[in-house]
């Protein structure tokens, strides 16, 4: 079980050593010390691995992750999970802004608070944050779900495509084209799944969340939707 | 005696000229503001309005035919460790499959290719196509990121971040549904048919500050082994270039108003930005200030046309030029042999900008397979070839005629200009004067 001391060991060595382990490695399991909030750790891992981060990270961590399971006992930096095409990232802590920016596969789940952002131009990620979010999160979400336990900022979905958004506390306001729609078994069965992934199943009840989606009203460009932005 | 006054002769409105009222009856007929393709079409300060002055008295030049007037550029020297090394100064500008059809980047790529020198990939990701045929492929990262991903980035041999374009800085972009085929909605994961928003800021950074941690992170990413260029659109190019040099950057491209469009608003794309002949100098007095002149790379575009343009922007200081409409024209774009069809689309070769409409009868910003096909990616990499050759022999021979052994050796010395605007944006002297507007002010 390799431990690497950020303290002792550079970035750029963690880096690189994390990108040469191949698919088969028998290095499954690693840990990383002494993080104290740097930038872009484990970005790029492409490699069945379980990685544990032993305090705070700066921006980026787990930026394009493959395969990796990333547990950061902390809070993360701004664009955590940014862009991950696959695997898990953890965050005991909260997130600052845009977590899971653009994320197109795998899972995020975030324990405490995600600030603005979350889940911008999301692509197909799954992202669970169990307390509140900031304003303008899923912005674009083209793909993917968010499921939020706590509240939402404002401009919650605007510009939405097709992501789907569950949030149980209040709404501060809705953005454009993104609607409330209505809770079906389909989407019951789907938070349900959600909430297993994220270690929450029969813990929480899916009939308190709200479920918003995109009107799809701005889809193709028509004079007449001009005020709606 | 009745007096008569004579009739005078018909008079339109140099205020509201043809294109004006036509413009304004558009608008009221639909409700809608004007989309096209390309860059601003009204005539703005330009390269035409500088010359060269040539050997003299003073000056010794080289033998033409004969003596060695290199041309090659390496991009990325500052922190990449493969920095790109091309033939040419000449490099083919970011142009998206979705915009272009897979035909006509494939195109791009074999002419790149044939030349020495690189092509960029656009707002839609990487296609095979591309790649396969490109010796050196920049991968634009953009705020959309669709189709982005790391191992394409990967696969790249610089990535270019880019803030902001010409055309439009300040802007994002939209691909119209009707272009959106399967394949192109399928890269950009988004539905079928529905028009595709390209946002106009980055979702993970705002602010320079933050985008010296993201290129930390490409370069984590890359294992600091691609260059990575900073794409802004010319507006305010002394600080852009100060804070992209602080950014990290290795490479600054700057694209100035002229710079085409797959699709913007005619009101953005002729009066957002500034003239590419404006913005090389405070770009690269930036870059002399901070005493990184050469080291971080220039590369210019935004109306570049042939050698002569070349030769211009390489000795007000750029590195490199990069290329964007001139590059679709060398393919075949709006060429007179589709006359009547641009006809029929209510146009005329040479006028045809509605790019985004996905008609075009070129077969070049389509995504419509009968259209398509009847580019021919070969016979079109070939003249793009063709024409970058003749680019950089027009520019060898301006600099031979200056006496410069290396296109990089022109100098502003080199340059004088015909007309006040142009002598002040260049800041070099109004031909048979020592004079430059604006100097020491």
């Amino acid at each position: 079980m390799p431990t690497i001391d950020l303290a002792k060991t550079s970035l750029r060595d963690l880096n690189a050593t994390l990108h040469q382990l191949k698919p088969d490695t028998n290095e499954t399991l690693w840990t990383i010390t002494n993080p104290a909030g740097e930038h872009s750790i484990a970005v790029g891992v492409d490699a069945p691995i379980t990685i544990n981060i032993d305090g705070n990270v700066g921006y980026y961590c787990g930026g394009m992750n493959s395969q990796a399971s990333i547990i950061i006992e902390g809070s993360a930096g701004q664009g955590v999970g940014e862009n991950m095409m696959s695997g898990l990232i953890h965050v005991k802590g909260d997130a600052s802004q845009s977590a899971g920016a653009t994320g197109r596969g795998g899972r995020l789940i975030i324990e405490g608070n995600a600030s603005a952002r979350c889940g911008i131009s999301m692509k197909g990620i799954d992202i669970v944050v169990k307390g509140d979010i900031g304003h303008l999160s899923a912005f674009m979400g083209q793909n993917g779900r968010l499921v939020v336990f706590g509240e939402a900022g404002e401009a919650l979905g605007d510009s939405l495509y097709e992501a789907h958004i569950y949030v149980r506390g209040p709404v501060a306001s809705l953005g454009a084209d993104c609607i409330e729609k209505e809770m079906r078994d389909e989407h019951r069965v789907e938070l349900i799944e959600l909430l297993k992934l994220a270690g929450e199943a029969n813990k929480v009840d899916v009939s308190e969340f709200r479920r918003y989606g995109s009107a799809r009203q701005l889809y193709n460009f028509n004079i007449d939707n001009a005020d709606a932005y | 005696m009745t007096y008569h006054n004579p009739p005078t002769t018909p008079r339109t409105s140099y205020t509201f000229d043809e294109y004006t009222l036509s413009e304004i009856r558009r608008a009221a007929s639909t409700g809608i503001y004007d989309i096209r393709g390309g860059g601003t079409k009204r005539r703005v300060p330009n390269f035409d309005d500088l010359v060269m002055l040539g050997a003299s008295m003073s000056r010794y030049p080289l033998e033409g035919y004969r003596e060695k007037c290199g041309t090659n550029v390496v991009l990325g020297t500052r922190f990449a460790k493969k920095p790109l090394k091309l033939s040419i100064p000449i490099t083919i500008a970011g142009m998206s499959f979705g915009s272009l059809s897979a035909n006509a980047k494939e195109a791009l790529g074999r002419g790149a290719s044939l030349a020495g020198t690189s092509t960029t990939t656009g707002d839609g990701g990487m296609t095979p196509e591309e790649r396969g045929q490109s010796k050196y492929l920049v991968y634009q990262y953009l705020p959309s990121r669709y189709g982005m991903n790391p191992v394409d980035l990967r696969k790249a041999d610089a990535i270019e971040i880019v803030i902001g374009q010409g055309a439009k800085p300040g802007g994002g972009g939209m691909l119209l549904g009707q272009k959106i085929s399967d394949r192109v909605a399928q890269m950009r994961q988004l539905p079928k048919g529905i028009d595709q928003r390209s946002a106009c800021r980055h979702p993970d950074w705002t602010g320079a500050d933050d985008l010296e941690i993201k290129i930390n992170e490409l370069r984590e990413l890359t294992d600091w082994e691609k260059p990575i260029y900073l794409k802004v659109g010319a507006s305010r190019p002394y600080y852009d270039t100060m804070l992209a040099v602080k950014a990290g950057a290795d490479v600054i491209v700057l694209d100035g108003m002229q710079g085409g469009t797959a699709a913007t608003q005619e009101v953005f794309i002729e009066h957002v930005g500034i003239p590419l002949l404006s913005a090389i100098r405070p770009a690269v007095q930036a870059l002399q200030d901070l005493g990184m002149h050469r080291k971080v790379q220039l590369i210019v575009s935004g109306g570049i046309r042939n050698g002569a343009d070349v030769a211009k922007a390489l000795a007000m200081g750029a590195d490199a030029v990069a290329i964007g409409t001139a590059a679709l024209v060398a393919l075949g774009d709006n060429d007179p042999k589709w006359e009547k069809e641009y006809a029929a689309l209510g146009t005329t070769p040479g006028a045809y900008d509605d790019w985004h409409e996905g008609k075009d009868p070129a077969g070049i910003t389509t995504q419509t397979p009968a259209l398509m096909q009847r580019l021919d990616p070969v016979t079109a990499g070939r003249r793009l070839a063709n024409y970058l050759k003749v680019m950089t022999l027009e520019a060898q021979t301006l600099a031979r005629a200056c006496g410069k052994n290396h296109l990089h050796n022109l100098e502003p010395e080199d340059l004088v200009a015909l007309t006040l605007e142009a002598a002040a944006m260049a800041r070099v002297p109004l031909a048979g004067t020592n004079w430059i507007p604006g100097a020491g002010g």
